[in-house]
């Protein structure tokens, strides 16, 4: 049914039609109407056989999540940020105890200096962590990713990610189809867990690995996540079958077939480039769009696929890894060597800078490698002469 | 497409405005989005929201920097916002004041009206809260979306007397510049 509501509502629901036994909470802007939204749900009972834990820290969430999960429970938690860093330990235990929880994680900027709004540093920070890392558009797409997600997790027994863009699209009221408590109890059976804690048949998770054996964990962890590429795939076509909706995948095309250049992006930033790329394309240009939805498993194959026949690949992006650039820039590079001319990086929005259509179209006239969207070159300055001006004394 | 600026201060319910907005544009089967300037609400600091309204899909996410109409819901935000920046000529602004008590604009393109919304407000609520309240004259002004789809809208955000207060409130808003 069609509702017109915040995202981080539109995710509440979704994730209750999930039917989680267990949802912890501690709250972080912008993800808290997530948590607060499913505390309602189980108060009005519209989720039911389901424990709402209140913990006092980030490391208590995950912990509690681990814990739940691993006693045999479909769990969830939600996070953004430094609330992510504080249970970075906690995440990577997630996926080497092979646990298939769901976390949202509404992403923001990471400090210091502080700051409260929307960018993908957070995501990027475990982005080695063997979580599965899904990155929707649109909050249609959030909704129907963590449906996805509880059965990407499930089938693969391993912990899944969804990544949504904090703000823009978690505080975005717009047009959502949920589906009926039937079509997704359809979608995803009741959880089995193929292993649990239990104290009638005792056993042990998450014991040290030696030399002669942490190698091998490691590649089977590698392994997996390569496998999940066919696994991701085939839920969005199962899901597009049962809710004759495209969402999820590995990734998603947009006017590629004629496009000379092809703009490469993850988020909710891919509405805006692709009304650019319309206006552009309008005029005369050939531009394309590819959205990458898994993000981990990164699908370098498929990505080589749609890129191709590309002259020029720009990568968007909302995350910079200090001292080297772009992210997914440089995951790019690679794939595309010897088969792309020419690839250029575009880091916009940090921190919740605003990505506009006239910026983007600015952007992309220029003949440059590197380029930070919006950057103002006079604070830039200003703040060099400073620190000069303070060095000398 | 359709764009709204909505300015005004923390506490006003500049947020909950344009999610009404979208609300009822949505009951009349409209494409809306709503959103607000990114976490900047504090009781009493300027704040910004905006909201979208189309027949088609939106997929564009940048703030709305060239609206077609901006709701002013407290006048002393206007110069140090801006607040009539960039709004498309044959546009509007709809201003919470008794009367034209604000710095001339030199703009004969678009349509400026006045509404006395926070009166209206202590009178009928109670509270000087605005925002349902100029929803009222906004459909009244733009004729972009009907004043039962404003009522309805209220409802989802306002419960009990509060709602009925509200809708009360901008039925009377409405029928001032109707």
């Amino acid at each position: 049914m069609l509702h017109q509501l915040e995202g981080s509502q539109a995710i509440a629901k979704a994730v209750a039609l999930c039917r989680p036994g267990m949802v912890c909470a501690y709250p972080i802007t912008p993800q808290t109407h997530i948590v607060e939204h499913l505390g309602e749900l189980i108060h009005a009972e519209e989720l039911w056989n389901c424990d709402y834990v209140n913990v006092e820290s980030e490391m208590a969430a995950i912990s509690v999540t681990i814990g739940s999960q691993a006693a045999g429970v479909r769990s969830y938690t939600a996070t953004s940020s430094q609330g992510l860093l504080y249970m970075q330990e906690g995440v990577y235990n997630a996926s080497g105890l092979e646990l298939p929880m769901v976390m949202t994680l509404g992403n923001r900027a990471i400090g210091s200096p502080i700051n409260i709004w929307n960018d993908h540093s957070d995501a990027m920070s475990v982005r080695d962590a063997g979580w599965i890392m899904l990155f929707p558009e649109t909050n249609q797409e959030a909704a129907d990713l963590h449906i996805q997600a509880f059965k990407i997790a499930e089938t693969l027994q391993c912990p899944v990610m969804v990544c949504v863009d904090g703000f823009v699209l978690t505080h975005a009221y717009e047009r959502v189809d949920i589906p009926s408590p039937e079509m997704v109890d359809d979608f995803l059976p009741h959880y089995e867990p193929r292993f649990c804690l239990d104290a009638a048949n005792p056993l042990a998770i998450g014991t040290m690995v030696p030399p002669e054996y942490f190698m091998e964990v490691r590649y089977l962890a590698h392994k997996k996540q390569l496998g999940a590429l066919k696994i991701i795939e085939q839920v969005g076509k199962d899901f597009y079958k049962k809710f004759d909706r495209h969402s999820g995948g590995l990734i998603r095309t947009y006017k590629t077939e004629e496009a000379k250049t092809i703009i490469v992006a993850m988020g909710s930033v891919l509405g805006t480039i692709k009304d650019t790329v319309d206006e552009l394309n309008a005029q005369g240009e050939k531009y394309g769009v590819v959205s990458v939805v898994s993000y981990r498993p990164f699908p370098a194959e498929a990505l080589r696929a749609a890129l191709a026949h590309a002259q020029h690949v720009v990568v968007v992006e909302k995350a910079l890894a200090v001292g080297t650039g772009g992210i997914l820039f440089q995951e790019l590079e690679l794939p595309l060597k010897n088969i792309v001319r020419k690839i250029s990086s575009i880091i916009a929005g940090l921190g919740g800078r605003a990505i506009t259509k006239s910026m983007l179209k600015y952007a992309l006239k220029q003949d440059e490698r590197e380029i930070f969207l919006g950057l103002d070159q006079n604070v830039v300055a200003e703040k060099i002469q400073l620190v000069k001006s303070c060095c000398c004394k | 497409m359709f764009q709204v600026r909505i300015h005004g201060r923390g506490g006003q319910g500049v947020v909950t405005a344009a999610e009404m907005l979208s609300i009822a544009a949505f009951l009349e089967g409209k494409h809306a989005q709503a959103f607000p300037s990114f976490g900047s609400e504090r009781m009493g600091a300027p704040v910004v929201s905006f909201c979208r309204i189309s027949n088609r899909e939106i997929r564009l996410r940048e703030p709305v920097q060239e609206p077609n109409a901006v709701i002013i819901q407290d006048r002393t935000v206007i110069g140090p916002a801006r607040a009539f920046q960039g709004i498309v000529s044959g546009g509007y602004a709809l201003i919470n004041s008794p009367e034209a008590e604000y710095e001339d604009q030199g703009r004969d393109d678009i349509t400026m009206k006045c509404v006395g919304a926070t009166e209206i407000a202590l009178e009928h609520i109670g509270k000087p809260l605005p925002n349902a309240i100029l929803l009222g004259s906004f459909a009244a002004l733009t004729k972009i979306i009907q004043l039962d789809s404003v009522l309805e809208a209220i409802k989802t955000k306002f419960s009990g007397a509060i709602a009925e207060k509200n809708s009360v409130a901008a039925k009377i808003a409405y029928d001032r510049l109707a």
